[in-house]
């Protein structure tokens, strides 16, 4: 692994009694997907959440190539180029799947009051490139998203409306994506594309680093190029996938002491 | 390849072929609707009434249950930017038919001022999800300005109604930043407790004319006195008649202006914000800013259109800052429709023009607007026409590509 990308050290996240993390050390290198994994309550999303900036960590220090993000409000972090996609789906389902995906790269965007109502054609100008760029983006993941581009996302099924929360955090070319359960609510089938989906646009970004929560240890094994395991707050494991699979501490987590 | 899929073929293809003469049906329904609403606003007999508003009930069922109904409703989105120019004429023709009927333009007018501050209102809810409980408050920050500017000082009466709104805006932002912090309901609160105070301070200070209020000068735009308007050429004319065209002019403008901030990424911005803040703010965007900018904006059409129903009517009193009053203005644009601004107009006719005609449920008029908001948000939650989908694709590719 070259030097790092995300650099996570000593991460500390206290609700008042409750520790969720607990000195977390996390590197995710440059084009590295990293496997995140551990039972529910472990600290996975918590994570997420501390370093998109949702929660204010307690102590320890993040940062992102030479940028300290360590506390700093979730806009910055966004535009630092850190993007993710969330647990439970949140699109705004009433509106065009090209207006969803496009939020992912507003921030970029000319949101001038003078631009958008008297520059018109300057914006048509910008909204001809993201149709584009969010066509592009969509057709590699569902053809038939990128036709649809202009329906409600809300037509689309569960495993759809995944893959335009997906496209929405690559649209601003982010650094590190982290996702957040992609699999979750999902059929076997559905699992299944979206890993490939996933190793699709994997190997079509060479330099992007990903770091991915999942319960379903296949998606786990084939996607992720090293594993961290959470439990209580703590980093438990680290290493490959099969290592993961023998260690003795994994399965006391997941499957209790023996007695 | 064209950027729009192909739209599937509608079943049931009306013996009219109406598709081949799209703009003849726009301006056929917009003229239809206008003329229909002009009739309302003019109608004197109770039956005259009652007839309309029946035939308005059955237009807008023929429009939401019938296929041919539904194809007109089509076209008409589908040449919205014509239909509205449409639209503005035929308000124009409608004030052009009643120019010497003082009633009918107060009425238009009012409707016309009423729907210009609801679409700064449906900016604040529809779009960024501020619950803006004192519409009628900055509405009357507006008539205010306008009654002290004109008394106190020479400035051009069109520069005053600008002011009306700067003023209305600053005072909001001033309300709305300690709040910004704070998620739920808070700017709820706080603006309901602003409506209630401003009434309660504007009666108590006798720099404002307490209880009583301010007189206003009418309006004059380049030397021609709007009040002393008795003639047009060769026509008798209400001095209500340039208040109308003025008024029209206004909402043509607010609407031209919030159209295009909500297809910006703008739009998708307050959007954004409004349904998912966490979301917001991970792609970048400020909730705070967000917030003041379409509160700021919204308060100040809100304003401008109060300053010039002032100078229309000649005063202003406390009594109109209170809740009541922005109730009534909340419940216009929920019973439009959130996030359409032609709803407004509707919503604004029955409820500013249905009861002033009825005279039998006059007394009653605060209890059928309850009920008519209850069953709307029963039967129909998105208004009586509810918000369009924002299809940016039409704005796609270099134009021409669709009408």
């Amino acid at each position: 692994m070259s030097a790092a990308l995300l650099r996570c050290g000593g991460l500390t996240m206290r609700f008042d009694g409750l520790v969720a993390l607990d000195g977390l050390d996390i590197e995710v290198g440059k084009g590295e997907t990293v496997g995140l994994v551990g039972p529910n309550g472990s600290g996975k999303t918590t994570f997420f959440n501390v370093v998109t900036g949702l929660y204010r960590p307690s102590a320890g220090s993040v940062r992102l190539d030479d940028l300290d993000l360590f506390a700093k409000p979730p806009q910055t972090i966004g535009r630092a180029g850190v993007a993710r996609t969330f647990q439970r789906s949140r699109l705004m389902l009433d509106q065009c799947v090209f207006d969803n995906i496009a939020v992912g790269a507003l921030c970029r965007l000319d949101l001038g009051m003078w631009t958008s109502l008297f520059r018109r054609k300057r914006w048509r100008g910008e909204l001809d490139a993201m149709i584009d760029r969010a066509r592009q983006l969509a057709r590699r993941f569902n053809p038939a998203i990128a036709d649809r581009l202009f329906q409600p996302a809300g037509a689309f099924t569960m495993i759809d409306r995944r893959r335009i929360e997906i496209c929405r955090a690559l649209i601003g070319s982010p650094r590190l994506l982290l996702l957040d359960e992609p699999s979750a609510g999902m059929t076997h089938d559905e699992t299944r594309q979206l890993m490939d989906d996933l190793l699709a646009f994997r190997s079509e970004m060479p330099d992007l680093a990903v770091v991915l929560v999942e319960h379903e240890m296949d998606v786990i094994r084939r996607v992720s190029d090293r594993c961290v395991v959470l439990n209580f707050g703590r980093k438990i494991f680290e290493g490959t996938f099969d290592a993961l699979i023998a260690d003795p501490d994994v399965q006391t987590a997941y499957l209790g002491a023996s007695q | 390849m064209s950027s729009i899929p192909a739209q599937a073929p509608i079943p049931m293809l009306s013996l009219l072929q109406m598709q081949r003469f799209p703009r003849t049906v726009v301006v056929l329904t917009v003229a239809l609707l206008f003329g229909g609403g002009g009739l309302m606003m003019h109608a004197e007999s109770q039956a005259q009434v009652l007839g309309l508003l029946a035939g308005f009930i059955v237009v807008f069922a023929l429009a939401d249950r019938t296929a041919f109904g539904r194809e007109v409703s089509a076209i008409c989105s589908d040449y919205g930017g014509f239909a509205n120019t449409t639209a503005f004429v035929c308000a124009l023709a409608v004030v052009t038919a009643f120019h010497n009927e003082h009633y009918t333009l107060l009425m238009l007018s009012t409707v016309a001022l009423f729907a210009t501050a609801c679409i700064g209102l449906n900016l604040q809810l529809a779009f960024a999800g501020i619950a803006n409980f004192a519409g009628a408050a900055f509405f009357v920050i507006g008539s205010y300005t306008a009654a002290v500017l004109t008394a106190y000082a020479a400035l051009p009466h069109l520069l005053i109604l600008a002011v009306g709104g700067i003023v209305a805006g600053a005072v909001g932002v001033i309300l709305l930043l300690p709040v910004l912090r704070t998620r739920g309901h808070y700017a709820a609160l706080v603006t309901i407790a602003f409506g209630l105070l401003l009434r309660s301070l504007l009666e108590v200070n006798d720099s404002f004319g307490g209880p009583q209020g301010m007189k206003i000068k009418g309006f004059s735009l380049f030397g021609l006195n709007f009040n002393r308007v008795s003639s047009l050429g060769s026509w008798d004319a209400s001095f209500y008649l340039p208040y109308a065209v003025l008024a029209i002019g206004l909402f043509a403008m607010a609407f031209t202006l919030m159209r295009r901030i909500e297809r910006s990424w703008i739009g998708i911005a307050l959007d954004t914000v409004r349904s998912d803040e966490p979301a917001a703010s991970v792609f970048g965007l400020s909730i705070a800013r967000w917030k003041v900018v379409a509160f700021l904006i919204g308060n100040m059409v809100i304003g401008v259109a109060g300053a010039l129903y002032g100078m229309m009517n000649g005063f202003v009193t406390p009594n109109g800052a209170g809740l009541g009053d922005s109730l009534l203005m909340l419940s216009i644009i929920v019973l439009g429709g959130l996030g359409n601004f032609w709803g407004a107009v509707v919503a604004a006719m029955v409820i500013l023009v249905i009861p002033e005609k009825l005279q039998a449920i006059q007394e009653y008029r605060l209890l059928i607007f309850a009920l008519l908001v209850l069953c709307i948000l029963l039967f129909r939650p998105s208004g009586i026409l509810p918000r369009p989908l924002r299809d940016l694709s039409r704005f796609a590719g270099q134009s021409g590509e669709r009408p």
